[in-house]
């Protein structure tokens, strides 16, 4: 070995303090948390395996071969279509001398936020006969807008609110490009769009690769949209047939769900993309800005249709019920109470909670420890994340039935247990993630330096290492409890009977019962969430550069 | 390293090589005997023994990678040794099947980076170690301290905004202020704008001069080493070459290796011959080189110049004896690089009013009058 690479490695080991790099108490706890986490989906195979040789004959029946071709055709449609969105407006804000680009930037990037349900939700009442558009462009002498829903409409309303991954990724991957390789390209007599097709392009594939896979994994797992357009996709089918005798095929269709799901991952490995660095731009954009001339108020009006239709229309047909009573929707019962949004809050924040205890310990060691073990539990961690909530909701079903008994079973539901389980294990890694950002930015010699100074490890993680990371602690408990508010199929499916509805739950409800009117305050509330949660996350990225 | 490697020892008094410290040894406040440390199959510090007296201040010097941060590391108690036993103050701190924790050891701890913590004031920061105290006692401290270091107003200044020198006090006041047996330096200048390093050299000295501290520090800048220190030790590969006052090591370096690392080091060689060596730059009287004694008549023998021994200068073509091959311009000198006929190659300073063009033949002759440290020629 040379004697630099010698002195890297030696450096490397030096880097550790004693004791830290032995499987500790805190990876071993960090390790069995994740364990825990990934357990439950386990019992899907137990379930599969009961069917014995019928389990080969459900997965070749033309249904599941159907609902297998259309989740994948989905997924393939939303993904190309956010890359023929996203990446036009991430060059156009990034590159160009658009105007208001730095507003079209976050506009674009706010749909990101909005689960998609509410889109869904929004877009079908918009559009259509009757529609609430209808109503307000009557006076334009507009009378008959197309129907938008089933396939097509799952299609556009996942596009509308999954592009923004391409977009992020995308921009981040423009901005970190060393612009004078354009220019360089240019002064070897490439015209600016060869240089384009021959330099950027090439460099910015990644990034546009990220966004798509984030975009696919997100498709797949979407379970609002589809069942709110009524597209027998495998979460649709997955509810459908969850607490029925056909629960065996549910698991299977979990269990083929899961593996598309693996495949995409492999796919991501592959490509190379990391969600740490994906999103992260390096500031040094500057130079190389091409000039649109008066084109450029034609091309803003691409970003502004798409933010319009992603961001604006939802607040407008909301907004217009919440004024009217157009339509009749507020007929009839269900009258929405604001105890809803209280039993939202009080669930987001049992799941934060939970979710620092778990994210601490794991976030911690992962930073620290530097062992195999530790950035095992860290990366198990990321499989709850990648678990479509569905699934996870329908494993942990079956978990609690097959393993507690009943008492048991109905302490664990009531007491809220298995609901903040399911929240902890889907949202947890967000924790984990803020928490090891800030921890792996806390200068390790600064804890040497307590030690020093007569401090314990302990002491000197509570005199240091707290203060500085409790700005990373406080983000990764909003992100848990933001996204919390905003879930859907977990909540549906593990919330006891005792529990009232949340806002969530309220508009599932409402919408199955067609009033769809009495959903405008909730969802209006999901949206100012939304952008709470695009607020953390912008400060968050703010304060990592 | 075997005698015959080496060149006879060359300072006669003891102690003052540190060879023969163990007479002191009721002073000395540091002890290391036959420290070793491994990571893997990599061995970092290797049976390194080493007393420090008290008030001492030495100075670990050594390439990157010599282990010279390894030990200090152990010396803090930020890591264990594999073997060997380290004593502070009398305690046995390591080995021996004791581990003291370093949040228990009396040892002070300086980082290359001061590691201030963001979070607290300067006052803060400087009163970090002493909590167990009153709150009288420790602002009363905190105030002498800052005073020490000459930064009296800035006790509520957050660290972020000092500058680098101010930083440096800052970790040196917190790193006093319990009062450590042991005060450890990890390369301290190393993160200074190169102008300040010179005054805060000044510094350091006279503020650990001035409280009495016993300190080791260690660092790979030779300059800093001999500027700062009272001692000086120089490590390769995990081990002591030599230890000895920072005059001593530069002039009579036991090992080539010392000989290189604390300069530009050139070497001549030559026969001895009936009490003369006739080497390249003409011939040496063995009186000129040190320890070079009859006995070793007939040996191979390479002398040591440093480039403030010798100057070239321009002659006849029959009375030169080199070629200048290079030359480097620093502000007050110029250093030429002259490539003698004997292949030997040299680097000679010069005042930087004294100019001589690339590939000008010249005389070097030496230019000095202290005498010479030899090897035996490899």
């Amino acid at each position: 070995m040379s004697r630099e690479g010698r002195v890297g490695d030696l450096r490397k080991r030096l880097s550790r303090a004693p004791g830290l790099g032995r499987p500790s108490g805190l990876t071993l706890l960090s390790a069995a948390i994740a364990v825990a986490l990934v357990a439950p989906l386990g019992w899907l195979f137990v379930e599969v395996l009961d069917l014995g040789p019928r389990a080969l004959e459900l997965t070749l029946d033309p249904r599941t071969i159907e609902i297998l071709l259309r989740s994948v055709a989905l997924v393939a449609i939303v993904t190309t279509a956010s890359v023929l969105v996203g990446v036009p407006i991430a060059l156009l804000t990034a590159r160009t001398d658009l105007p208001f680009a730095r507003l079209f930037t976050v506009l674009a990037a706010l749909p990101l936020a909005i689960p998609s349900y509410l889109g869904a939700l929004a877009v079908l009442s918009a559009f259509g006969t009757g529609g609430v558009l209808t109503d307000v462009l009557a006076p334009l002498g507009i009378e008959q807008l197309p129907e938008i829903d089933g396939f097509a409409g799952a299609a556009i309303v996942l596009t509308l609110y999954t592009y923004p991954y391409v977009l992020l990724t995308t921009r981040a991957s423009l901005l970190s490009l060393d612009t004078s390789l354009i220019e360089a390209a240019r002064t070897l007599d490439a015209g600016r769009l060869e240089a384009f097709r021959r330099v950027t392009l090439p460099q910015i594939a990644p990034g546009i690769a990220a966004g798509a896979l984030l975009v696919a994994l997100y498709t797949l797992a979407d379970f609002g949209t589809p069942n709110f357009m009524g597209v027998e996709v495998f979460t649709q089918a997955i509810y459908a047939r969850y607490n029925t005798t056909m629960r065996p095929w549910a698991a299977l269709l979990s269990l083929q769900l899961l593996a598309v799901t693996v495949g995409i991952l492999y796919l991501e490995s592959k490509v190379g993309a990391d969600d740490e660095g994906a999103y992260q731009s390096r500031g040094t954009s500057g130079g190389a800005v091409i000039e649109l001339g008066n084109w450029r108020y034609v091309a803003a009006l691409f970003p502004a249709v798409v933010t319009g239709l992603a961001v604006a229309l939802p607040v407008i047909v909301f907004g217009l019920w919440l004024t009217s009573d157009a339509g009749g929707y507020t007929a009839g019962g269900l009258a929405f109470s604001w105890s809803y949004g209280w039993n939202s809050v009080y669930l987001a924040g049992l799941a934060a909670g939970a979710s620092l205890l778990v994210a601490l310990p794991v976030a911690v060691a992962a930073a620290r420890g530097r062992s195999r073990l530790a950035n095992l539990a860290d990366r198990a961690a990321y499989v709850g994340y990648a678990t479509p909530g569905i699934v996870l909701a329908f494993a942990l079903v079956l978990f609690a039935l097959n393993t507690l008994p009943l008492s048991y079973r109905e302490t664990a539901y009531n007491l809220l247990l298995v609901l903040v389980f399911a929240y902890v294990v889907r949202f947890v890694p967000q924790a984990i993630g803020a928490i090891r950002t800030a921890t792996m930015q806390v200068d390790g010699r600064l804890i040497e330096a307590a030690r020093t100074l007569g401090r314990t490890r302990i002491e000197g993680f509570r005199a240091v290492t707290l203060p500085l990371i409790a700005p990373g602690i406080a983000t990764g408990a909003a992100l848990v409890f933001l996204t919390t508010m905003k879930e859907l199929p977990v909540t549906l499916l593990l919330r006891p009977f005792w529990f009232d509805q949340t806002l969530v739950t309220y508009i599932w409800k409402v919408r199955e019962a067609g009033l769809y009117g009495r959903a405008s305050v909730p969802a209006l509330a999901l949206i100012a969430i939304s952008a709470l949660s695009m607020a953390v996350i912008l400060s968050q990225e703010g304060s990592n550069t | 390293m075997t005698a015959a490697e080496r060149s006879t020892p060359v300072d006669a008094h003891p102690g003052s090589t540190g060879t023969a410290e163990s007479t002191d040894e009721d002073r000395a406040v540091l002890e290391l005997d036959g420290v070793t440390r491994q990571f893997g199959s990599e061995t970092a510090v290797s049976d390194l023994s080493l007393r420090v007296q008290d008030g001492e201040l030495l100075t670990l010097l050594g390439p990157s990678g010599c282990g010279k941060t390894t030990t200090l590391r152990l010396l803090a108690g930020l890591d264990e040794p594999d073997a060997g036993r380290i004593r502070v103050a009398g305690e046995t701190v390591a080995g021996e099947g004791t581990f003291i924790k370093p949040e228990e050891r009396d040892v002070g701890l300086v980082f290359q980076e001061f590691a201030l913590f963001p979070h607290l004031t300067v006052g803060e920061n400087v009163a970090f170690g002493i909590q167990d105290r009153s709150d009288d006692e420790i602002d009363q401290r905190v105030t002498d301290l800052l005073e020490l270091v000459g930064l009296g107003d800035y006790a509520d200044a957050s660290p972020e905004d000092l500058s680098g020198g101010q930083r440096q006090r800052v970790a040196l006041a917190r790193s006093l202020a319990p009062e450590p047996d042991v005060l450890l330096l990890d390369e301290p200048f190393s993160n200074l704008d190169v102008g300040l390093r010179e005054e805060m050299r000044r510094e350091v000295r006279r503020i650990i001069k001035e409280t009495g501290v016993t300190a080791v520090s260690v660092t790979h800048d030779q300059e800093e080493a001999l500027s700062i220190s009272d001692r000086v030790a120089v490590i390769d590969d995990g081990g002591i070459e030599q230890i000895g006052r920072p005059e001593v090591v530069f002039q009579q370096p036991e090992s080539r290796f010392v000989a290189e690392f604390l300069g530009q080091a050139g070497f001549v060689s030559g026969t001895l011959e009936e009490g003369s060596v006739d080497t390249p730059l003409g011939c040496l009287d063995a009186d000129r080189i040190e320890g070079l004694d009859a006995e070793y008549e007939g040996a191979d023998v390479d002398v040591l110049v440093r480039p403030d021994d010798i100057r070239a200068v321009p002659a006849d073509p029959a009375g030169t004896n080199g070629r200048i091959v290079d030359r480097q311009y620093t502000g007050p000198s110029f250093v030429y690089t002259v490539e003698l006929d004997s292949g030997a190659v040299l680097h000679c300073e010069h005042n930087h009013a004294e100019e001589l063009g690339i590939d000008k033949r010249v005389r070097v002759r030496l230019a000095t009058d202290h005498p010479l440290a030899w090897f035996p020629a490899e």
